[in-house]
């Protein structure tokens, strides 16, 4: 049985201290399987986008370890490897909003994802076209993102973080700054990239109309989380 | 992929507008150094040109180009009495200020030892070298003197016969040739009025004595031209160039000569550090100054549009970081753009140069050497300046993307 693309144990982050102190996650403890999309609901404030984060390796808890394909990267705020590097391999982010590098093209900004990870040129060029394509967005590879609409965007966004390959994508409100139409394209995609790459997704989300693409649903309030049992509309055949 | 580039070619009229601004500071380094290079050319160029072995000038003094130097003409004849000397010539030079053609006329009165120098060293470009001993000039085109001009100085005209290209005195005025006795007339010229009075002085003076009384020859012999007084000196020179014998003793020359106590002898590498190390030197460090001052002007500059640059992309920065890109790929794209507007700025200001620079009044000399060192220090300041940038990019943490 292959390892799961992450897993948190016990992660509980702390800001502040004394009288100021505030916990924003108490022992929240998931896994996801590669190939499993997850995922989290919650209301403003109650510790997503820190859990998020904190799995991204660039907000550390105050304690919990993180385990990413098996590797143990956080025990605590204590790194474990080389976190810059480990995101570089193993990790994929997309954002509410696109955050495409402006002075690339969509190629490029696809490109040098590749490229920080050691790929020749040529060949970054290459797999980076392949993947604008497999997104459907191949035509405008060589539009700067302020040409492009913000359903492409977010396209060429995903097509970075599948760049490298990841086994863990992460995404935060991806769909947030998106129509329905697009942010439900957005979802059904990371279902399709996770199943077809088997990468874990895990979609921090406030968008109720796209929980069916989910295979699992994680809820999170005041800090910890609890998995809600989704249920699925029954198709008639 | 080169980030560097790319971004400099998203926001192109931001650096073009930067790169120019730098373009012209360093212009304006490179010209000081190339002034100061022209300052020196210009110094030496009369000193290098005429050709002397030794100089002999006023004793205790350090020379024409350092003070008043006054030596009698006939000092020429002592000194071609040495054995070694092949050749001694007078030297004169003064500088004038008249208005000719309703403009001031600035120009450096250089008195030629005729008729054993006609000036067949100087080098002309056009025209010829002076052939009688009165009233013929050489003249640097610097001074807008065409070929066949008569220009009054004194209560004489003199035509221009030849041209000469760029021999100009040490504080940039085109010099003029004539002969010594010109010079010295052109020097020493004094109105009527004052001679009559001075005339007048002479016989009064005689008058109360009782050698005057004695002898009324001798009044009117007073009152007469200076010249026909024979107890009156020749006029003074600034100078006796001596030119030695084909393997003569230099040294020999100079102790004979510096036995003598009414002069001082200076080799021509003397008379040259004496100059320089004079007027030049003072130049040298007010422009070396000012030389400093630009670059450190320049390097703020850099310094503080690569930041403004950096902030600019500070986002972008971080999104890279977040991908997992190395800190030499984030400082390489920071001290590229550093190093490429340096590169360019340098570039340009070569370039605009190449036509400012032979509009300056003064003579500008852009040495090769001095370019490379040029190079070097754009080179310095422009990875000094991308320092700032990148400590700012260093200290950006990845999860800013997140919180924009």
């Amino acid at each position: 049985m292959s390892s799961p693309a992450v897993e948190v144990q016990n992660l509980r982050k702390v800001y502040g201290s004394g009288h100021t102190e505030v916990i924003a996650v108490r022992d929240a403890s998931l896994s996801i399987a590669r190939g499993e999309v997850v995922g989290m609901l919650g209301p403003s404030g109650s510790g997503k986008s820190t859990i998020l984060t904190a799995m991204a390796l660039i907000n550390p808890p105050t304690s919990g370890r993180v385990s990413i394909n098996g590797t143990p990267v956080l025990d605590g705020p204590k790194a474990l490897v080389d976190l810059r590097a480990f995101r570089r391999q193993h990790l994929g982010f997309v954002f509410q909003k696109a955050n495409l590098i402006p002075f690339l093209t969509a190629l490029e900004n696809v490109q040098i994802a590749l490229e920080v990870n050691d790929t020749a040129p040529r060949e970054a060029k290459r797999r980076a076209m392949e993947l604008l394509d497999y997104l459907g967005v191949g035509e405008r590879a060589n539009n700067l993102p302020v040409a492009l609409s913000g359903g492409e965007q977010q396209r060429v966004a995903v097509a970075r973080a599948l760049a490298n390959e990841p086994s863990l994508l992460l995404a935060d409100e991806p769909t947030a700054a998106l129509d329905s139409q697009r942010g439900r394209q957005v979802m059904e995609l990371f279902a399709k990239v996770s199943h077809e790459r088997n990468a874990g997704v895990l979609v921090v989300t406030h968008d109720h109309r796209t929980l069916d693409v989910f295979d699992r649903i994680l809820e999170v309030e005041d800090g910890s989380i609890a998995e809600r049992v989704l249920t699925r509309p029954q198709t008639t055949p | 992929m080169n980030l560097a580039v790319r971004d400099i070619r998203h926001n192109a009229g931001r650096f073009v507008f930067t790169t120019v601004g730098i373009g012209l500071l360093l212009m304006m380094v490179m010209g000081m150094g190339g002034i100061y290079r022209g300052l020196i050319h210009e110094a030496t160029l009369l000193v290098d040109r005429v050709g002397a072995d030794l100089w002999v000038v006023q004793g205790s003094t350090r020379g024409p180009f350092a003070e008043i130097s006054r030596i009698s003409a006939s000092l020429e004849d002592r000194v071609r009495a040495v054995p070694g000397v092949a050749r001694a010539r007078r030297f004169v030079s003064h500088t004038i200020q008249r208005m000719h053609r309703g403009r001031p006329l600035r120009m450096v009165v250089q008195g030629l030892s005729w008729p054993d120098d006609s000036g067949g060293w100087i080098p002309l470009v056009a025209g010829r070298a002076l052939r009688q001993a009165h009233y013929e000039m050489i003249a640097d085109v610097s001074l807008r003197l065409p070929l066949g001009e008569r220009i009054t100085l004194g209560k004489d005209a003199y035509q221009v016969v030849g041209h000469t290209q760029g021999m100009v005195g040490s504080s940039g005025d085109g010099l003029a040739f004539f002969t010594v006795s010109d010079a010295l007339a052109i020097q020493f010229d004094v109105p009527g009025e004052a001679v009559r009075l001075e005339r007048a002085a002479r016989r009064a003076r005689l008058e109360n004595i009782e050698t005057g009384r004695l002898q009324p020859l001798l009044l009117d012999r007073a009152a007469g031209p200076s010249s026909s007084i024979p107890a009156f000196s020749k006029p003074q020179v600034s100078a006796v160039l001596v030119t030695l014998q084909p393997g003569a003793d230099a040294a020999a020359v100079r102790r004979t000569l510096g036995t003598w106590p009414d002069i001082t002898v200076y080799s021509t590498q003397e008379q040259k550090d004496l100059l320089l190390s004079g007027m030049v030197d003072k130049a040298k460090r007010q422009l070396g100054l000012f030389r400093v001052l630009l670059i450190i002007i320049s390097t703020i500059i850099i310094a503080l549009i690569i930041y403004t640059l950096t902030l600019d992309k500070i986002r972008d920065i971080a999104l890279l970081k977040l991908i997992g890109a190395r800190n030499r790929v984030i400082g390489g794209l920071i001290l590229q753009q550093s190093l490429l507007m340096g590169a360019f700025g340098y570039a340009l200001a070569w370039w605009i140069g190449q036509f400012a620079f032979p509009r300056f009044p003064r003579l500008v000399v852009i040495e090769t050497a001095d370019l490379i060192s040029l190079g070097f220090i754009v080179l310095v300041i422009s990875t000094l300046a991308s320092m700032l940038g990148i400590w700012k990019a260093m200290r950006v943490e990845p999860n800013t993307v997140l919180s924009a």
